[in-house]
């Protein structure tokens, strides 16, 4: 070990000062992109067929999982955003 | 006290970023999380350590960022001040929490600020040597990540890496050095362990 500002103790430590974020979390993060795209058809299907719309209102989160998407917590904090019950 | 480096790692990285967010506005997937994967555990750490959200907190402001970091790609004025600019809105949805949750009086924040400020730069110097790390080999990274950040022992590195973990302590020093030299600019290419 020397003793200069690159010695082995300084590295570790900066090293350790970035642990990983929650995976969960980095994996929600990286599909924003699709789930972007999901909401908007979301939103287009609300638009377009008035049970489905109906269904929304109800009880969002499973009408949702009937369509075939994941009630994922920005989904459906937008969601209600725009479809208020 | 910064890293002589430093200077060159940020530019590297702000090029690399300025390219992301690039590929990002074409509607490249793969490019944001990309852009994702290299900030997650910044962003993570300033919410955590910098400000000492709880876990919960940390992770709404680590949702809510990313998703205006998304909302916000096409208005940004200056790809190549990426970073500052994310650990400026980091910081501002961190004290937005802590203000909400009232442990933020208007006095106070400029305090919670400045206690910040100092744990904020180190993880900036954090994050100069992690883009210095992505550098070396495969190797080195793994072993150095899993050490150092993963709080791993030697046998469970030795484990997943397939190696003896009474080699993994004399790898660890070796690829710190190759870290050091690649923070001082002596060894510009890949280093192998």
């Amino acid at each position: 070990m020397t003793t200069s500002g690159y010695d082995e103790e300084r590295l570790g430590a900066l090293l350790g000062a970035l642990p990983p974020a929650p995976a969960g979390l980095v994996a929600a993060a990286a599909e924003l992109p699709q789930t972007r795209r999901d909401l908007e058809r979301i939103v287009q299907l609300a638009g377009e067929d008035a049970e489905f719309r109906r269904a929304l209102l109800e009880d969002l989160e499973s009408a949702l999982r009937r369509a075939g998407y994941e009630p994922d917590r920005s989904i459906v904090e937008e969601l209600r955003r725009r479809f208020p019950a | 006290m910064g890293f002589p480096a430093d200077g060159e790692e940020r530019a590297r990285a702000s090029s690399e970023d300025a390219d992301l967010l690039g590929r990002c506005r074409d509607g490249d997937d793969a490019a944001w999380a990309a852009l994702v994967e290299r900030y997650s555990r910044y962003v993570y750490a300033i919410a955590v350590q910098g400000f000492r959200l709880s876990e919960h907190d940390a992770e709404d402001v680590f949702q809510d960022t990313f998703a205006r970091v998304y909302d916000r790609l096409d208005s940004l004025r200056d790809d190549t001040a990426f970073r500052p600019w994310l650990a400026q809105l980091t910081r501002r949805l961190c004290l937005d929490r802590l203000r909400s949750n009232g442990r933020a009086e208007p006095l106070g924040e400029v305090a919670l600020a400045e206690a910040a400020a100092d744990e904020l730069e180190r993880l900036d110097e954090a994050l100069a040597v992690r883009d210095a790390l992505a550098e070396l080999s495969e190797n080195c990274r793994e072993i150095l990540d899993r050490f150092f950040a993963r709080d791993e022992s030697y046998r469970t590195i030795g484990e997943a890496l397939q190696l003896p973990p009474g080699t993994i302590a004399s790898r660890i020093s070796r690829c710190l050095g190759s870290l050091r030299e690649r923070l001082e600019g002596r060894k510009p290419a890949v280093v192998e362990s």
